[in-house]
């Protein structure tokens, strides 16, 4: 039988299988796939951790943010992809191999940074904390190296679903209220995010962020 | 109280979304904006009862930025209606480029000005940490469609800037918010809740290097939205795209709200005995952020870009002041106040100037003074309010500041100061004056214009409470402000 801890390891080796799939895919479909997958395994991290809460919170939260991440999140970006009409490829700045590279060494630095923190109670798996870490630089990375902007909406919600599994991994006693309230905010900045790349598609003709730089102080 | 304070805007804003005729939309938005001002006023008189088990509280803080709010939401409703009478809907041409360009439908532009203000107002009476942080991205979000008023391609880039690089920063403050929950986890199992009068009488037992994280992560991320330097750049951008009575708001009252996520968490540091910790943070980035401000508004040509350097230098300002600690924190938070109504003020007159020339360069505009007297005569105005010259508000709380830095001894930081507000007065003040004087250049122009009173009348109303402010701090006033910086140490 696998323990809690057990249950909660496996989630958390699978999200940092999912960067890493991120990290390597080419196809602007298939990322939006993976990323909805990584929001239904930090629903069930959620159950995970709470599985001696006898209250429905634990399960209500793990509902709501997976029916968001799992299916409504998808479901607006492929509209916007579809809306766009555009080359299906990620096209980033820093290649696919050396992407890769890239996330291993985060996944170093994060295990060695996760060593040094003092951790005040146990937690439910002691992978928590650099998983979160290294998720987290992920989406920070995926931001600022692929260049179009239905990527760094990507790359912005795998920073979110890092920051929730440290969340979910490592506090306890968060308000509903609030914790709803956070995945309310989450919504409509991709409901609102995918509206902006919709406009810039119809703009631009395309939906790369890095041509919009026509805002400098200086020309030249 | 509190539940009507935020419902006013809240119903307001969905009830304009329905609203078709553009006449009854408007006057819906002024009388949300009027009712939400009369609710403001009575809470000085009347202390509103905490809500919803002390998660919504308005304490002295939260009320001084309530008030600034909802008088600028004033000023700016009132403001709107004669924008939007002008510029409200048809084809129009393009300032700088000279292209067609739609604007977003005014019902949405209403709706979201509303909402804006109800996701403000929570940050004000937020005690929780939470459910700060839920206001903060609220107000990002109801926003960004405001800045994305004017559709065309500039607009849109700005937009998007402001949209990814705030959303990322703030990620990073919830981020913060958790790391301020371990830090508050208690020892034998039972965790402090995260709202503020409860660690602040808890403080003493938080573990120090969790808080010394969170604090950081709360600056970058709160600082982001903030217009901190280096992380400002959205701001000039945002600034100078969205409608004047847009950029009046963002620069007078959401700048405010995201400075009170940062003063919140150092409330908690100093209670916890780590102020100073906070306070060399605080001063490097005010010096900073000065400093990126001084370079970009020497020699700028854009005068909408200009204001919005000076928000980033008046931020500057008054971090600096907070970090210096002691009077300089009674010094920075009446900056805040000052800094919120000149820069509105500018932001309105500009968005006049604007509409007249049909220009944001400041080498093409010359001649306010003739051309729109009233706004001429506010333009300069400003200029010596924002840059801190006697009578007005801004010249007695860049003085403070002043003197708490000579007081503690630290002449580096106070020569920095000085030098910096020096060169940044002979940017604007090479812009401004080059504006109002002289004659325009095109001799259409020389005839005066009408100005709708409704376009004068909110900036000279803030421009009067700029100079009262000079010569007279209320009580009330000064006590909020006081105990404000009683608190942060």
């Amino acid at each position: 039988m696998i323990t809690v801890s057990g249950w909660a390891d496996t989630v958390l080796v699978c999200i940092v299988l999912t960067s890493f799939v991120l990290l390597g895919s080419s196809r602007l479909g298939a990322c939006i796939r993976v990323v909805a997958f990584q929001g239904v395994l930090l629903g069930f991290l959620t159950l995970a951790a709470r599985q001696d809460d006898p209250s429905l919170r634990a399960p209500i939260l793990a509902l709501v943010s997976t029916g968001l991440k799992g299916v409504a999140f998808p479901w607006l970006l492929f509209r916007a992809l579809r809306d766009a009409n555009v080359r299906r490829e990620v096209e980033p700045f820093v290649g696919y191999g050396l992407s890769m590279l890239i996330g291993t060494s985060f996944l170093a630095g994060s295990l060695w940074l996760a060593g040094r923190l003092p951790l005040p109670s146990p937690t439910i798996s002691p992978l928590v904390v650099p998983v979160a870490l290294f998720t987290m630089l992920v989406g920070l990375f995926l931001i600022v190296s692929r260049r179009k902007a239905l990527t760094q909406v990507l790359g912005y919600l795998v920073l979110e679903n890092a920051i929730y599994a440290f969340g979910v991994g490592l506090v306890e006693g968060t308000p509903m209220v609030v914790e709803l309230g956070v995945l309310l905010d989450l919504f409509v900045a991709v409901f609102v995010m995918g509206i902006a790349v919709f406009h810039i598609n119809r703009e631009f003709d395309h939906i790369d962020a890095d041509r919009l730089s026509a805002l400098r102080d200086w020309a030249g | 109280m509190i539940p009507s304070l935020l419902l006013i805007p809240a119903v307001g804003g969905v009830l304009a979304y329905f609203v078709r005729r553009a006449g009854p939309r408007r006057a819906l938005l002024v009388l949300a904006a009027v009712a939400h001002a009369g609710m403001t006023a009575a809470t000085w008189r009347v202390e509103p009862a905490p809500a919803w088990g002390g998660w919504l509280e308005l304490d002295a803080l939260g009320r001084m930025f309530l008030t600034i709010t909802s008088a600028l939401f004033l000023a700016a409703a009132l403001y709107g209606v004669a924008y939007l009478r002008e510029e409200g809907h048809g084809e129009r041409r393009d300032v700088e480029e000279g292209f067609l360009f739609d604007n977003a439908p005014e019902a949405t532009f209403t709706a979201c000005l509303l909402l804006f203000l109800a996701a403000m107002t929570l940050v004000t009476v937020s005690q929780g940490f939470g459910l700060l942080w839920v206001a903060v991205e609220a107000t990002t979000l109801a926003s960004a469609p405001l800045i994305y008023f004017h559709r065309h391609h500039r607009s849109l880039e700005a937009t998007w800037k402001y949209l990814l690089i705030c959303s990322v920063g703030i990620a990073l403050a919830l981020l913060g918010n958790f790391f301020l929950a371990v830090a508050a986890s208690g020892h034998g199992g039972a965790s402090v809740r995260l709202v503020l009068p409860d660690l602040i009488a808890r403080a003493p037992g938080l573990r120090i290097v969790w808080l010394k994280a969170a604090f950081l992560l709360f600056l970058v991320g709160y600082g982001t939205k903030m217009g901190l330097a280096p992380l400002h750049t959205w701001l000039p951008d945002a600034h100078s795209e969205a409608p004047s009575v847009v950029s009046a708001l963002l620069s007078g009252a959401l700048l405010n709200c995201a400075l009170l996520g940062i003063v919140r968490v150092q409330q908690v540091c100093a209670a916890a005995g780590q102020a100073a910790f906070g306070q060399g943070l605080l001063v490097g980035f005010g010096l900073l952020s000065m400093a990126v401000a001084a370079v970009f508004i020497l020699g700028q040509a854009d005068y909408k870009r200009m204001l919005a350097y000076s928000s980033v230098e008046h931020m500057g300002i008054l971090t600096l002041g907070i970090g210096l600690g002691g009077g300089g924190t009674f010094g920075g938070m009446l900056h805040a106040v000052n800094h919120s109504f000149t820069k509105a003020m500018m932001f309105l007159v500009a968005g006049n100037i604007l509409t007249r020339y049909r220009s944001k360069s400041t080498e093409e505009v010359r001649g306010v003074l003739r051309a729109l007297p009233a706004s001429g005569m506010l333009w300069a105005i400003g200029l010596f309010a924002i840059t801190g010259s006697p009578p007005f508000g801004p010249f007695l709380s860049e003085l403070t500041i002043l003197k708490a830095a000579l007081d503690q001894g630290r002449a580096g930081v106070a020569i920095a100061y000085l030098i910096l507000l020096a060169v940044i007065f002979v940017g604007m003040a090479t812009a401004i004056l080059g504006m109002a004087q002289g004659v325009p250049r095109d001799a259409r122009m020389t005839a005066r214009a009408r100005e709708p009173l409704l376009r004068v009348v909110p900036a000279a109303a803030l421009a009067a409470v700029v100079l009262l402010l000079g010569v007279y701090i209320p009580p009330a006033v000064r006590t909020a402000l006081e105990d404000a910086a009683r608190a942060l140490g």
